[in-house]
């Protein structure tokens, strides 16, 4: 990876807050910012992996319960409940990894999705945590806390929360771009790529996707914890299969298996609907519309057309220039 | 005693639907190999066109649930030609796209013609019947006979047309079948319009149990999920007793234990056959499975 166009743009994004002062524009990118990390958390087992789980927003909501329930009723401060609820999420994930991952294709795909309804449904019934189905709310935003050089940071306004959005979806990216460039990265594409033909190299298939499991859940579950305090508000619509379907989506427009797609994904179909605004009635249609001939006519979502059709010629244009 | 007869009687009315759902499924999914996530929403236009046919047209109910199917087969063939083909080289993913992409597309179109609120289906059929100390409608008794009758209808379909082995050959072998010279783009769009035409049966015929709404078939798509895992995906049989036997574990379950943990007891089940039988109970051993 070229490392200064990945600068300029971080250079880019990080000075946004310093132009823009409207609360809705910074609000629109938080969540494009949130849906990116969970999106970005799918991609790793379903884009590189191979393993098509429709259960994330289980992880999602159960990042966001243990969060705000950490905070809430345990009294933990945001930094100890966040990795705290990261690690609860990437905990069920290997819990349900264990038996889902026995099961291929399609059937992984309702496994996970019947776990995600099983978890919406406690989350619903189990009042005496979780509050049921009026949700919870008023979950408190992160401490300020004191850097070396920039003094304190504080995280109730807008900007505030917008860095610490940006900084973990920059940690996300760097730290999955980090596990597929490496060896591990490497056998998850294998597996991707044919399981059968992946154990005969002597890959121990089901060790590698319970790991990537694992880490997928630990990431969707970073995702959820930082929606809850940025929202405030959590209710069992968090961890409804739907939020992994949108998550699924995001992924596929914007490209799958790419480490860029799924921010791409998110960034678009967050602003689609805000421009549809005033065809309020219809947006559902259109979006629903759009998605079947993005998946007909862009199998690989924009970032395939940018990497398949558009750099080509691109590059064509240029040569003879050059030549 | 009582009660248990009643929730049995329930629970054989509430299989019938998971069943119809379930055959519509396991039929596209044994043609196609689609979990077709939009089920649930043909499902729900199903009960709406009827439900338009019967209040707005003044037509016999049995009469607009034949015309429902038909309307809703006609979609499901366009559906299978105009999205599902054009996927069918492509990875599996984007046909889970698809689905959920017409799954939000249907229910757009529901909530923009109809709106989002509830409504009632009228129902002649509302008087009870008592016997032995059960109570049921008659509206419920009719259910589990139409069932049974189309179940019996697609059985003979299937088993004694020409048309009929024609999806049992693709179903089985695909390639093979295309060698011996079987349209296997008609059986895929038949079995499509054959699948989503129950699934309009299904929700016309239980709609007056219930309520119609744009969100109603939801439910019924990952029960339908679940019994089709049960009986092994593309099996027609393990569809059909699938669906009964999830009908009656949910019924009875609500019984005797908490009834807002019925829902969860059918996924419960699920997770636990796939972590012992990875391809359902019924299913057949996929190649290179542990």
């Amino acid at each position: 990876m070229k490392k200064w166009p990945v600068i300029i743009l971080l250079v880019l994004v990080a000075s946004i807050p310093l132009v823009v002062k409207a609360n809705y524009p910074l609000h629109l990118l938080i969540m494009v910012g949130i849906w990116s990390i969970a999106a970005s958390s799918l991609n790793l087992i379903l884009g590189f992996t191979g393993q098509a789980s429709l259960g994330h927003a289980a992880f999602f909501g159960i990042g966001a319960y243990s969060s705000a329930l950490l905070m809430l009723k345990a009294g933990l401060s945001f930094w100890l409940a966040l990795p705290l609820a990261c690690l609860t999420s990437a905990l069920f994930g290997f819990l349900i990894g264990l038996p889902a991952l026995r099961t291929r294709g399609s059937y992984f795909a309702i496994a996970t999705l019947g776990f995600n309804i099983i978890v919406t449904i406690i989350i619903e019934h189990w009042e005496g945590l979780t509050e049921g189905g009026t949700g919870i709310s008023s979950i408190p935003k992160p401490e300020p806390i004191v850097l070396p050089w920039l003094g304190e940071v504080n995280f109730s306004g807008m900007a505030g929360q917008y860095y610490l959005i940006l900084f973990f979806l920059v940690l996300t990216l760097f730290l999955i771009y980090r596990i597929i460039h490496s060896p591990v990265g490497k056998t998850y594409t294998a597996i991707r790529g044919g399981e059968v033909l992946a154990e005969s190299l002597g890959i121990n298939t089901r060790a590698n996707k319970l790991v990537s499991f694992t880490v997928s859940a630990f990431f969707a579950g970073l995702a959820g914890a930082l929606y809850a305090s940025y929202h405030g508000f959590i209710s069992p619509d968090t961890s409804n299969f739907h939020v992994g379907f949108d998550l699924l989506i995001y992924l596929l427009v914007g490209g799958v298996a790419t480490l860029p797609g799924p921010v791409i994904g998110a960034f678009i179909m967050t602003l689609i609907p805000e421009t549809l605004q005033s065809l309020l009635e219809y947006r559902i249609i259109i979006y629903g519309g759009f998605l079947i001939v993005v998946v007909i006519f862009l199998p690989r979502g924009l970032m395939g057309l940018w990497r398949d059709t558009l750099w080509p010629r691109l590059k064509d244009l240029k040569q003879p220039r050059q030549g | 005693m009582i009660l248990f007869f009643q929730q049995i009687l329930n629970g054989i009315m509430i299989g019938s639907v998971y069943s119809l759902m379930a055959l519509g499924l396991t039929l596209i999914y044994g043609i196609l190999h689609i979990p077709n996530f939009a089920h649930g929403n043909k499902y729900m236009l199903g009960a709406f066109i009827s439900l338009t046919l019967v209040t707005v047209f003044k037509i016999n109910y049995w009469l607009a649930i034949v015309l429902s199917m038909v309307v809703l087969g006609a979609i499901g063939f366009l559906v299978e030609r105009f999205i599902y083909r054009p996927l069918h080289d492509q990875p599996h993913i984007n046909s889970f796209i698809a689905a959920i992409g017409l799954l939000l597309l249907l229910e757009g179109i529901a909530y923009s013609v109809w709106g989002g609120e509830w409504h009632r289906f009228p129902t002649a059929y509302r008087q009870n019947l008592s016997f032995f100390g059960i109570t049921i409608t008659l509206h419920r008794l009719l259910v589990i006979a139409a069932t049974a009758f189309l179940i019996f209808a697609l059985q003979l379909f299937i088993k004694k047309t020409s048309w009929g082995w024609a999806i049992e050959a693709v179903a089985q072998d695909r390639e093979g079948a295309q060698l011996v010279g079987i349209n296997v783009y008609g059986v895929s769009s038949l079995a499509f319009a054959i699948g989503t035409a129950l699934a309009a049966a299904a929700s016309s015929l239980v709609a007056p149990v219930y309520l119609v709404y744009p969100a109603m078939g939801s439910l019924p798509l990952i029960k339908a999920f679940v019994v089709i895992i049960l009986g092994g995906m593309g099996s027609l049989p393990g569809a059909v007793i699938g669906g009964y036997l999830l009908g009656l574990i949910e019924s009875l379950a609500s019984g005797y234990l908490a009834a807002v943990y019925a829902d969860l007891f059918a996924f419960a089940v699920l997770v636990i056959v796939l972590a012992i039988r990875p391809t359902g109970l019924l299913g057949k051993k996929i190649e290179g499975t542990p």
